[in-house]
């Protein structure tokens, strides 16, 4: 049978503040447990929140950059309930007066732009980290509560993503927005980009929506992909039955790829939610939104559709250099310095930037060679070679040194000196003979294979240039 | 006179002027602590050693001629829902029976910083819920006045330790008329200001928008004394104003102010001990012959206060006393092998008195699903009435003149099993907390079994400094706050 | 007015507080009484009435993102009933 999908997604991302949302303790990842507390993220008796500018004015910023109405008067709910990650066992939260409302993101899928409706983006603090001890027989849990407290953005769609297509694209838009808009590092291995999804499936044609499962801890965009499509299949082979769908709470279980029953619709959360009286409101006037907008730079879709006119690339290209803001911004700092054409700057950021930052498994931001040391090595090019710039461009992302120090150490100056390649190109002429015949009856390609012995002799030292004229002039001398 | 049987600022008199030292006022003070504590019960804590030290602290500042604090060598009591560094603060609860706080509250701090000296934490009823002290889960105070009878609550404790002549001054907290209520039955000066004109931070919350330190004192001079330190802005607490804070010492003999008196009608109808409202009306006619105006008006909706403050404070509260958990700090129960869960509902069913738990369950019912806008959002919306009394009243008096409670102190035992019976003693007090206004309880009278009889007078948001001069009128033409009682 | 025991069983669970039989017929009674008190509330028309969460006038009241010092952890978890290798240990979490 055929049916409709239904998606919903509420995507946590973790705020790049220096401090919590509440306290003044670090949110830097990685320290040993425990050690970024204090009585107030910690909830001790008597300790009283205050909110950090710096976190609301992301969440503004969020909602602003995802088209969103901003409300007038922005108010914290408590959300209570109990588990041992939550210090206060509420947590601070937004419900009833959220930061933005109805927004919207434009997505590409299969070629199409599609818009994806955002319900609401508020500011809320998180949890603390548990660790099961590995042993089954452990009677007990750990818990780590430096990441309570640390601002989170939530982000929650309307139920508009009709395929895995859509929240493919959806995910990876939302991500580039939100690093565009340097509100969050994003960082999957660092969970601090979070997902929870909500699925229903209902006959094609049918009116109303089927029953609704969410998942819930979606640590990354792997694991939603995986999680809907098991869930499709799965809900697909119950229908297919004729069997109901439970309203349910399921957890995704990366080990054994399958989603398991959580909670039901009746053990579901009553969370009580009132307004966090230890919490002033929040007026937000124009001015602020003014200043808050003025920081958000072109976004992506923008800067793809500016690269392809401004610097002749293809749509393809731009899409792939607008993917990250700090490799548009890489490339735009190379456009700058230099007369050579975006186009084989493009070229050689998406050739061999990327694959050297894919093998490396790391970032553009971490990158050892700079836009001007690029430059320069791309300028040199014409004087060593494509082949010896390739290998110190390989040097170059190894050491970091500059391309013209490599070059000197490693004595990779193009033998441009015309006696020893006499030398070596008399040699290939005399080790060749059916090549000399061949270009002699007019078989140009001769020429090119001529040129490759000596490269492959030279070891790339050889300008090709130069090669082709010397060659040129000693076969038609020979003629 | 007996050196405990000083005002704070008679104490700070003599300490300045070197008539005695600090380390003999705290000795004399414990003297008077061992004879009558074991009486009287309002400690939980004392801190005779610490004390001791930091009085000797300030003698040396004193010796050396080092400036000194506002309330240099005054030994204070504060009640024990007050955080303080490195020393117990149980809110009278078993699940906090061994907690340590590792800061101060913003209170505290403030108190260290002028040169007062803590002599110990004071019994409350639990986590401040009560009207008694009688639910504590240590022991009970008794009321110096009549040791058969509650101090108050729920800072019974502040309130029994000053009228004993056991702490000079006291902070307390007051949520619903934990200040003004025990100040009444135990015929001291207590304090509640504005919501926001003392900061919260390490005062351990029970209905956060309700909550507000207060003082408890021998009489008005040192309750402006002592705002005059607690007051004022704190970056920790959000909902702590930044305005300036008036000399409340200076010109607190001034009468300009007391000019237009409100009376609420509601408030001296059925219920009202007759010999309470006798105290009233004379009381009414000093301020008269003192060239204030009487002015009879309506509160419309304050019989609707106690209600309203059942919803708001429980859910509050019920939320705010979620973190009792046996986690992080506190109790855990002993059974706690098994399963978290169980560890939670064990630890709390074991370490709250039955009060708490009535009101985490009241809290938690009308927060519950289904039942927000019935009885959370129903109370705010009339709480939003209240306060447009209290707006509409304010434009045609300075101030609000009422009995502090309806009856004097009760006996032991009397009302704590009913707690309905017990949460309509905060009748003319919780209004109050609801609105955020400042208002104070001060003695203006007895009755013939010679309890202490109150009177609350009620300003305008950060009108404190008017309501002092008002009080301390009262004070000048009468001597109800000089009587003692006799414990000997 | 009454309330269902499977509701009392219910709000006992939301306040994490185990009662046995005889505090939840105890409890029930009481907040019942308590709860009819409350129901006085029903004589108003607040149709129209907007409600208030706050009395004080503040807003926009923020802290900039500055970094403090952290509590030195051992102070922190010294008061803590139970901890191993620098976390809080609890019983098992089962869910
Ligand atoms: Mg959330
Ligand atoms: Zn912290």
């Amino acid at each position: 049978m055929e049916y409709n999908i239904v998606i919903g997604l509420e995507t946590h991302a973790e705020l790049n503040t220096d401090t919590k949302l509440f306290c003044g303790c670090s949110t830097s990842f990685g320290s040993e447990p425990n050690t970024q507390t204090c009585p107030i993220c910690l909830g001790l008796p008597g300790v009283l929140p205050v909110i950090n500018r710096k976190a609301f004015d992301h969440t503004l910023k969020t909602a602003l950059a995802l088209n969103c109405e901003i409300n007038d008067f922005v108010n914290f709910d408590r959300k209570n309930y109990y588990y041992p990650d939550l210090p206060k066992n509420y947590q601070i939260s937004q419900n009833h007066f959220n930061v933005g409302n109805n927004g919207s993101v434009d997505i590409i899928v299969k070629g199409e732009k599609k818009r994806i409706g955002i319900n609401n983006v508020h500011l809320e603090e998180d949890a603390g980290k548990l660790v099961h001890p590995e042993a089954s027989d452990a009677g007990h849990s750990l818990i780590d509560f430096n990441r309570a407290g640390v601002p989170l953005v939530e982000i929650v769609t309307n139920p508009d993503l009709r395929s895995i297509d859509d929240v493919q694209g959806y995910m990876h838009t939302l991500r580039n927005i939100l690093q565009y808009i340097n509100v969050s590092d994003c960082k999957m291995q660092e969970g601090s980009l979070r997902f929870e999804a909500s699925i229903s499936l209902c006959r094609k044609g049918a009116k109303v929506f089927g029953n609704r499962v969410e998942i819930k801890n979606l640590n990354s965009m792997k694991a939603v992909m995986k999680v809907l499509a098991y869930e499709i299949s799965r809900q697909k082979e119950l229908l297919d039955k004729g069997a109901q769908i439970v309203m349910e709470t399921r957890l995704w279980d990366e080990v054994d790829g399958v989603s398991r029953r959580m909670r039901t619709k009746e053990e579901a959360h009553d969370y009580r939610y009132f307004p966090e009286p230890d919490l002033v409101p929040i007026l937000v006037d124009k001015k602020s939104i003014d200043r808050i907008r003025e920081t958000i730079p072109e976004l992506s879709a923008m800067r793809r559709q500016r690269f392809t006119s401004e610097y002749l690339i293809s749509d393809y290209e731009a899409g792939i250099l607008t993917e990250s803001k700090p490799l548009a911004d890489y490339f735009e700092e190379c456009v700058k310095l230099t007369i050579v054409s975006p186009k084989e700057l493009s070229n050689w950021i998406i050739n061999d930037v990327l694959r050297v930052l894919n093998e490396k498994k790391s970032h553009i931001q971490d990158f050892t060679i700079s836009p001007k040391m690029l430059v320069d090595l791309i300028e040199m090019k014409s004087e060593i070679g494509g082949s010896i710039a390739k290998e110190v461009f390989s040097e170059m992302s190894n050491t970091g040194k500059d391309a013209s120090s490599i070059v000197r150490e490693k004595n990779l100056t193009p033998l441009s000196n015309a006696e020893e390649l006499n030398f070596i190109i008399s040699k290939i002429i005399e080790d060749n003979p059916k090549a000399i015949e061949d270009y002699g009856k007019g078989k140009k390609s001769a020429l090119s294979f001529l040129v490759g012995q000596t490269m492959k002799i030279t070891k790339g030292k050889a300008n090709p240039k130069i090669l082709i004229d010397i060659f040129r002039e000693k076969l038609e001398n020979n003629l | 006179m007996f050196l405990h049987e000083l005002t704070a600022n008679g104490i700070r008199e003599k300490v300045k002027n070197r008539e005695v030292s600090c380390v003999e006022v705290v000795k004399e003070l414990f003297r008077r602590i061992k004879q009558k504590e074991a009486l009287i019960e309002a400690y939980i804590f004392l801190d005779e050693e610490g004390a001791l030290s930091k009085a000797s602290e300030i003698d040396d500042k004193l010796e050396s001629g080092k400036e000194i604090g506002l309330l240099a060598g005054i030994p204070i009591a504060i009640k024990d829902n007050i955080s303080t560094k490195n020393i117990y603060t149980t809110c009278a609860s078993k699940i906090l029976e061994n907690y340590i706080p590792p800061y101060n509250a913003f209170v505290v701090k403030k108190l260290l910083q002028e040169d007062a000296i803590i002599i110990g934490k004071t019994n409350l009823d639990e986590f401040a819920m009560g009207s008694s002290t009688e639910n504590s889960a240590f022991h009970i105070t008794r009321n110096p006045w009549d040791t058969e009878s509650v101090p108050g609550g729920s800072s019974g404790g502040s309130a029994a330790a000053v009228s004993a002549d056991m702490a000079f001054m006291a902070l307390g907290s007051d949520t619903g008329g934990s200040v003004r209520q025990p100040a009444s039955f135990c015929g001291n000066v207590g304090f509640k200001p504005t919501y926001g004109r003392v900061s919260r931070y390490g005062l351990i919350a029970f209905a956060s928008s309700l909550d507000q330190i207060g003082t408890l004192t021998k009489d008005v001079f040192d309750a402006a004394m002592l705002l005059q330190v607690i007051s004022g802005h704190d970056a920790l607490d959000s909902t702590c104003s930044a305005l300036d804070v008036p000399n409340y010492l200076s010109d607190i003999n001034c009468r300009d102010n007391v000019v237009r008196i409100g009376i609420p009608r509601e408030f001296f109808r059925e219920g009202l001990d007759s010999e309470i409202r006798n105290a009233l009306m004379n009381a009414l006619e000093i301020y008269k012959k003192n060239g204030a105006v009487v002015i009879d008006l309506s509160l419309p909706h304050c019989e609707y206060a106690i209600a309203t403050y059942c919803i708001i404070a429980t859910a509050e509260a019920c939320s705010n006393l979620a973190r009792y958990d046996g986690v992080r700090y506190g109790y855990r129960s002993r059974l706690d092998d098994d399963n978290i869960v169980d560890m939670y509902s064990r630890t709390r069913a074991e370490a709250f008195g039955d009060e708490v738990k009535r009101r985490i369950l009241l809290g938690n019912y009308v927060l519950s699903a289904g039942y927000y806008e019935a009885y959370y959002l129903k109370a705010s919306k009339v709480r939003n009435l209240i306060k447009n009394d209290f707006d509409e009243a304010f434009t045609k008096v300075d101030c609000i003149i009422s009995p502090t409670c309806p009856t004097p102190a009760f006996k032991i035992g009397e009302k704590i099993l009913d707690p309905l019976e017990m949460y309509l003693s905060d009748v003319y007090t919780n209004i109050a907390n609801l609105v955020g206004i400042p208002g104070i309880s001060i003695p203006c009278g007895f009755t013939t079994a010679g309890l202490p009889i109150g009177m609350q007078i009620l300003g305008k948001h950060f009108e404190e400094k008017k309501i002092l001069q008002i009080a301390k009128l009262f004070e000048q033409e009468t001597d109800f706050h000089l009587q003692k009682p006799k414990l000997d | 007015m009454d309330i269902d025991p499977r509701e009392i069983d219910n709000i006992a669970k939301l306040s994490r507080i185990k009662l046995d039989d005889a505090e939840k017929v105890k409890f029930k009674n009481q907040l019942v009484h308590i709860l009819e008190y409350v129901e006085k509330l029903n004589e108003l028309n607040i149709n129209n009435v907007k409600p208030i969460f706050y009395t004080s006038p503040l807003k926009n009241v923020f802290r900039e993102d500055t970094l403090k010092p952290s509590f030195h952890r051992s102070n922190i978890l010294n008061i803590s009933p139970s901890h191993v290798n620098g976390f809080f240990k609890v019983p098992k979490i089962i869910e």
